[in-house]
């Protein structure tokens, strides 16, 4: 049962004046006070809805080669201009936008996953802190740019071999981003799940007999969710800037798949002749980025119980 | 104390070995061969491209590369790049320094700001002077690199004409003309890493001034009728200056590694630059001897970081 999940954190709020509230219209209440934190949400519903129904209402094909029409600024025809071979860019960076926004979410589901297990085992069980806890040490030791351009250059021919260019490249991007940014989140856990099993109500969920996995994941675990939410919505930022440097570095995915890293990185020989070419794309990593971390910060102060008063 | 640091480094050596030993699982395991660009000319007849892996060692089975490269290592041999047949410590030696008079003075820079704004925000918090430098570290730490890097080509470079997008590594500094050259060629290099890393570390110290204001120690010594900028600058700030020096120490390989990016755009030739180039040539002692480099400064500035932590909080004690 969740309950005393909620009744842990309602305790110290007012419960007379909000009693009928839950713990999440409680943060909605909160962050809805962030002033920059709304105004954000609202940047990033518009640009996620952008990318996915934008190409619907906007037919423009992304890949129509006409070299008439390189490198030319903005205008009716193409809002936001063309770039070398004449395709248009607005369709382009629609596209793109799904293709990193996706890459962002699936890494840090996957670093969450990752992260919540290793922290929720390390603090639950003495015996696997010490070994779980080196594991977390040396991961943070690994220089994580560098390896992931070496990985990704290393096997990138074998799983485009075996998935086809686009989901080859995305499955290795998502994994290594994964795999290589968990640990922060396992320390997180594993300190909220230290202190968390020396509590009364997992004691009293011990004492009627509930197995180990029970309390773990129907007692502890929603306590924890708050501070991994937190920190989950800052690694998407984080996740969708490393995405496009890989690719502005030429290393993410194929020229022929537009994301707005590969669109910045094609762009960037061209900066005196179409500085629009790489201005919007950038733009589009800057302002999904900036609203994802007004977010979190919003977020933040709405799931902090120091902070409800 | 002295103990303390003993055992730190006597961890730290495991993990390097550790980490030696992942690098070289990737780059051994990895499918690429590392022949391929080298040996696929198809005039080289087969027996003679099966010479040239043994001589090379590449036959041998992986326990034994793996103890050779090792030992190579311990005794200050990098080997030779595949690319430019020279030996890969020369690379790095001509490579290091401009990697150090971009990175390094950014980073300087970065503190030296960072520290004051944080101050000035937590203190006078909610101000005006607050709101702007929180809105300033939003912006620093979401927008990627290589797009203020692009920005201030676009701007300074291209249309200002003010400062030269191409960092020329060549140029000498004897007089006051060439040393201006040097700083109008380093000044966009500088400013974009300069930026993420303000913005990282003044949003960190305000977080823990505003941990530490409110707490009794602070209030004792108002109570004791000491000015304000006393107890700020004396109280308050050591105080909280301490999780920020770690923060310092650890965040130095992520600089060399925020390099990369500013590196390959203003055309810097240091280290990240010689990184994504030999990834890019399957110039793989090369791309080993930096991920180890990068891996040990890592490390490295980890050990310092709980050094400086252990003399620096009186409140840890280590045995």
């Amino acid at each position: 049962m969740a309950a005393p999940a909620l009744s842990s954190t309602r305790a110290i709020m007012p419960t007379a004046v909000r009693a009928s509230r839950s713990l999440w219209a409680d943060a909605w209440w909160q962050f809805r006070r962030h002033r920059l934190a709304m105004v954000a949400l609202g940047t990033l519903a518009f640009l996620i809805l952008f990318t996915l129904i934008g190409p619907l209402l906007y037919q423009t094909k992304i890949d129509v080669i006409d070299f008439t029409l390189s490198l030319k600024g903005p205008s009716p025809d193409h809002p936001l201009g063309t770039d070398d071979l004449g395709r248009d860019l607005l369709a382009r960076l629609m596209v793109g936008g799904r293709v990193s926004i996706s890459v962002g979410l699936t890494s840090v589901l996957l670093a969450i996953t990752l992260g919540t297990t290793i922290g929720a085992l390390a603090g639950f069980f003495g015996r696997l802190d010490n070994p779980l806890m080196r594991l977390t040490d040396l991961f943070l030791s690994l220089p994580i740019l560098p390896l992931l351009l070496v990985i990704i250059y290393l096997f990138r021919d074998s799983l485009r071999a075996v998935f086809g260019p686009e989901l080859g490249i995305f499955i290795m991007i998502v994994a290594v981003i994964g795999v290589l940014t968990w640990m922060p989140v396992a320390r997180l856990v594993r300190a909220s799940f230290l202190s968390l099993k020396q509590k009364e109500f997992v004691e009293a969920a011990r004492a009627v007999g509930s197995p180990d996995r029970r309390i773990i994941m129907r007692h502890i675990l929603p306590n924890v969710m708050s501070p991994v939410l937190v920190a989950a919505t800052i690694g998407v930022g984080g996740a969708i800037l490393t995405e496009s440097t890989l690719s502005f570095l030429g290393l993410g995915f194929p020229s022929d798949v537009p994301t707005w890293g590969r669109i910045l990185f094609d762009a960037r020989n061209y900066l005196d002749i179409a500085p629009h070419w790489a201005i919007f794309p950038g733009l589009c990593i800057f302002l999904t980025v900036l609203s994802i971390n007004f977010i979190g910060d919003g977020l933040r102060d709405a799931l902090d119980p120091r902070k409800t008063s | 104390m002295g103990r303390y640091i003993l055992r730190r480094l006597l961890i730290a050596i495991p993990t390097v070995a550790v980490i030696s030993f992942v690098v070289f699982a990737i780059l051994a395991l990895a499918p690429t061969d590392p022949l391929s660009s080298f040996g696929a000319d198809p005039r080289v007849p087969p027996e003679v491209r099966a010479a040239i892996r043994t001589s090379l060692g590449l036959d041998d089975p992986w326990p034994i590369r793996y103890v050779k490269w090792v030992t190579s290592l311990a005794q200050g041999n990098f080997g030779f790049s595949f690319m430019s047949h020279s030996p890969v410590i020369d690379l790095l030696k001509q490579r290091l320094p401009n990697t150090l008079a971009v990175v390094g003075v950014a980073y300087v820079i970065g503190v030296l700001l960072a520290v004051p704004i944080g101050m000035i925000s937590a203190v006078k918090r909610y101000s005006l002077f607050d709101h702007i430098s929180t809105t300033f570290a939003f912006v620093g730490f979401s927008v990627p690199t290589f797009f203020t890097g692009i920005i201030l080509i676009i701007v300074f470079s291209i249309n200002l004409r003010w400062f030269p997008f191409i960092y020329d590594s060549n140029l000498q500094i004897h007089d006051l003309a060439s040393f201006l050259d040097q700083v109008k060629q380093s000044i966009m290099p500088i400013t974009v890493l300069a930026l993420f890393d303000t913005a990282t570390i003044a949003r960190y110290t305000r977080a823990e001034m505003l941990e530490h204001l409110p707490l009794d120690y602070v209030r004792t010594a108002r109570s004791k009728g000491l000015k304000e900028q006393v107890v700020v600058l004396r109280h308050v700030l050591r105080n909280s200056l301490i999780p920020v020096v770690t923060l310092v120490a650890l965040g130095v390989p992520a600089v060399f590694g925020g390099a990369i990016v500013t590196e390959q755009i203003f055309r810097v030739p240091g280290i990240g630059e010689l990184l994504v180039r030999s990834i890019g040539d399957g110039d793989t002692p090369v791309v080993a001897a930096i991920l180890l480099i990068f891996a040990v400064l890592v490390v490295m500035f980890n050990l310092l970081a709980d050094v400086f932590y252990a003399v620096l909080d009186p409140r840890i004690k280590y045995s």
